[in-house]
């Protein structure tokens, strides 16, 4: 899960991280009477979506008088924002963020993610701050810090102080630089986020240490125990399918094509998604029901494929192990008794019983073009695409 | 032979009173597995499939001599259970549940560290459907049936597709030494490599097949593990050619987040490694086939 750039700083500053001051609002008269509070003469005021790469977007305004804060406001709130991670749906700005203005001296980059190779978390630290990691992996790959840590203890203060200093950060600031990295490493550890980003982290004029824009992602196996991460979370940002998916215990995803797939499993919707691939279509999303594939759960994927309008084929694919194919052929049967279907579709069952399975499905009333296998189904699904 | 399961292994279940593990015990019995009893805290003394119920997995380990497991116990508990059976001196533990936290199992494995290489327990899972040597034991929740007993190995991440790549197997009158399914989860606890390791050991496997997807390194450290150590043939399959950068598909694990994890980018690095690549799911079984006609 991922959550707002205010929201992450509110949790950084918790763990001792220095934030500039700023506040939320959600109307441009709101924006005018923050920048008055927030008191000074240059403010910041940015687009609160889940993004980066907003600033080059139009999503970040400076602005030198509380009327501009507001019109900076008024301009954001409402609107979608496309940023190159967006996609061309960009995403709707309903809350802004008015900032202080910081007087910046150096930009650096701190970043924490999991590593998967050591199984560790993995801090990777830069001088060049401001870039995405990506480009600076390409541009000045060497000036990349990485340092691993040993979760079982936590990351130690000369790991922090290797950090800060390789980061060339002048001795007089090292002992605050390295108390940063440790609360991010906490905040990291103790929420059970996968990534912390915080780019630019910046040493300013006035040489405080500032976490100037952050990310923060959360393990969403770990919400259970992360209420105050949870509650954080905001629906406006997430695709609405995706939304009405994952709120049913649907694993889906929003993809571009225009052959809707209903599959149990992540693997085999992978897979089939690649025959689609092959036979020459494209998949218009990912569907996984679970590996149980339960009736319930089949009525609720036939809906929510339903509602994507983009889709002008459906493939089934179901491998059924403890559950039956002759039970999820009934789910199937059911879920177009209540739902209109006008695409064609095309089922292919597999494993247990699946000869009753396919029985069932001739016997009812439905109109479905039938498949043996992963690439006959593909196969079929593309050429249903011509009808 | 096989690899972590045979006929012998005493299997006990951990979670046993639920309804998942009931109903799953009892499909593990029915297939030939020599499971001994179960644990669920606070209930011991009891019986229940008539089998007995103890309080904790060391009684159970003493009393029954049992030296594999299988969890079904919520996520929040399954890291607990895991180290618990780690712990009793449990050789083989096969975790099903989906949804332990990435925190959680980087624990478990931390725990682990304290064993020796001889004493470790081999952590299969989680988010998989488990292990299962045909026609000898099952210590998972697969329809036995659609495996066939033989000499190919089989490692994977999905459960369906392991079931798909059996099914097309046994079509080909192909069978399987044993079938493991590592778990779609970012970090799990036996890696493709682990596994791989086992195998090139099983005097009666004769290839192995890997079923990978994108995210994650594993893929890729096991085709060199293969260069380096293995003479058996390696055959792998990668789900995930469509998937976008940066969206989780699915599993957990399912996320492309750096260089040589995408889809193409595994199955060149493999191919660089000396693996064979079944080009797409439908010829999984006949890529193993060639394989292993080009051996004979």
């Amino acid at each position: 899960m991922d959550i707002h750039e205010y929201q992450a700083k509110k949790i950084l500053s918790g763990f001792g991280v220095t934030i500039p001051r700023g506040g939320i609002v959600y109307s441009p008269e709101n924006a005018e009477n923050k920048a008055r509070e927030l008191g000074g003469s240059k403010w910041v005021v940015k687009a609160q979506i889940h993004s980066g790469a907003r600033g080059k977007a139009g999503g970040i305004i400076v602005c030198n008088s509380a009327l501009e804060v507001a019109q900076a406001a008024d301009k954001l709130l409402g609107k979608k924002l496309v940023t190159n991670q967006t996609g061309p749906e960009g995403k709707i700005t309903n809350r802004v963020y008015i900032e202080e203005a910081t007087e910046i001296k150096k930009e650096l980059y701190l970043g924490l993610v999991f590593d998967r190779s050591s199984e560790s978390i993995m801090v990777v630290a830069s001088t060049e701050g401001g870039m995405s990691v990506e480009e600076i992996s390409k541009k000045k790959p060497e000036t990349i810090i990485r340092s691993k840590i040993e979760v079982a203890v936590g990351m130690q203060k000369f790991q922090a102080r290797e950090i800060a200093f390789g980061l060339k950060i002048e001795p007089k600031l090292i002992a605050r630089a390295a108390e940063t990295i440790i609360g991010c490493y906490r905040a990291f550890s103790e929420l059970d986020a996968t990534m912390v980003e915080v780019n630019p982290l910046v040493i300013s004029n006035q040489d405080q240490i500032l976490a100037l824009d952050c990310k923060m992602s959360f393990d969403n196996n770990a919400l259970f125990r992360r209420n105050q991460v949870s509650e954080l979370r905001d629906k406006t940002q997430e695709n609405s399918n995706e939304v009405y998916a994952s709120d049913r215990g649907l694993n889906y995803v929003s993809l571009d094509g225009n052959i809707g797939n209903i599959i149990n499993g992540a693997g085999l919707a992978m897979a089939s998604m690649d025959m689609i691939k092959l036979a020459g279509g494209e998949p218009a999303n990912f569907l996984d029901v679970g590996g149980g594939a339960t009736p319930e759960k089949i009525v609720k994927a036939f809906k929510l494929i339903s509602m994507d309008k983009k889709v002008k084929v459906i493939l089934v694919n179901i491998f059924a192990g403890i559950n039956r194919c002759d039970w999820v052929a009934e789910g199937i049967v059911q879920a177009l008794q209540k739902i209109d279907i006008k695409v064609p579709l095309v089922i292919r069952l597999a494993g247990t019983n699946v000869d009753k399975g396919n029985k069932i499905l001739k016997e009812s009333k439905i109109n479905y073009i039938e498949a043996n296998t992963l690439e006959d189904a593909a196969n079929k699904a593309v050429k249903a695409l011509g009808k | 032979m096989s690899v972590l399961i045979d006929k012998k292994t005493k299997i006990i279940i951990q979670g046993f009173t639920g309804k998942m593990g009931s109903f799953h015990a009892e499909e593990m019995i029915k297939y030939g597995s020599n499971v001994v009893g179960g644990v669920t805290p606070g209930k011991g003394g009891l019986k229940h499939l008539n089998l007995p119920v103890f309080n904790t997995v060391k009684e159970a380990v003493k009393s029954t001599g049992a030296t594999a497991s299988i969890l079904f116990v919520p996520p929040a508990f399954a890291a607990d259970s895991a180290m618990e059976a780690a712990d009793a001196g449990i050789k083989t533990c096969v975790a099903i549940v989906d949804g332990i936290p990435s925190h959680d199992m980087i624990k478990i494995k931390r725990y682990m560290r304290r064993y020796s290489r001889t004493e470790k327990m081999t952590l299969v899972g989680p988010n998989c459907a488990g292990i299962i040597s045909p026609g000898k034991a099952m210590l998972g929740i697969m329809p036995g049936h659609i495996y066939k007993e033989g000499k190919v190995g089989i490692i994977g991440r999905s459960g369906t597709l392991g079931y798909e790549a059996a099914q097309q197997l046994k079509n080909l009158n192909i069978g399987v030494s044993t079938s493991v399914g590592i778990g779609g989860d970012p970090i799990n606890g036996s890696s493709f490599k682990d596994i791989l390791e086992k195998f090139e050991e099983d005097n009666e496997t004769e290839a192995v097949l890997m079923i990978g997807e994108i995210g994650g390194p594993q893929e890729v450290a096991a085709g060199k593990f293969a260069k380096e150590n293995m003479k058996k043939p390696v055959i792998a399959y990668i789900a995930g050619l469509t998937a976008p950068k940066g969206r989780v598909m699915g599993h957990a694990g399912a996320i492309v987040s750096a260089y040589g994890e995408s889809a193409v980018e595994k199955v060149e690095l493999l191919k660089e490694c000396g693996v064979t690549i079944s080009q797409n799911p439908s010829v999984m079984g006949e890529t193993v086939k060639s394989a292993l006609n080009s051996k004979n």
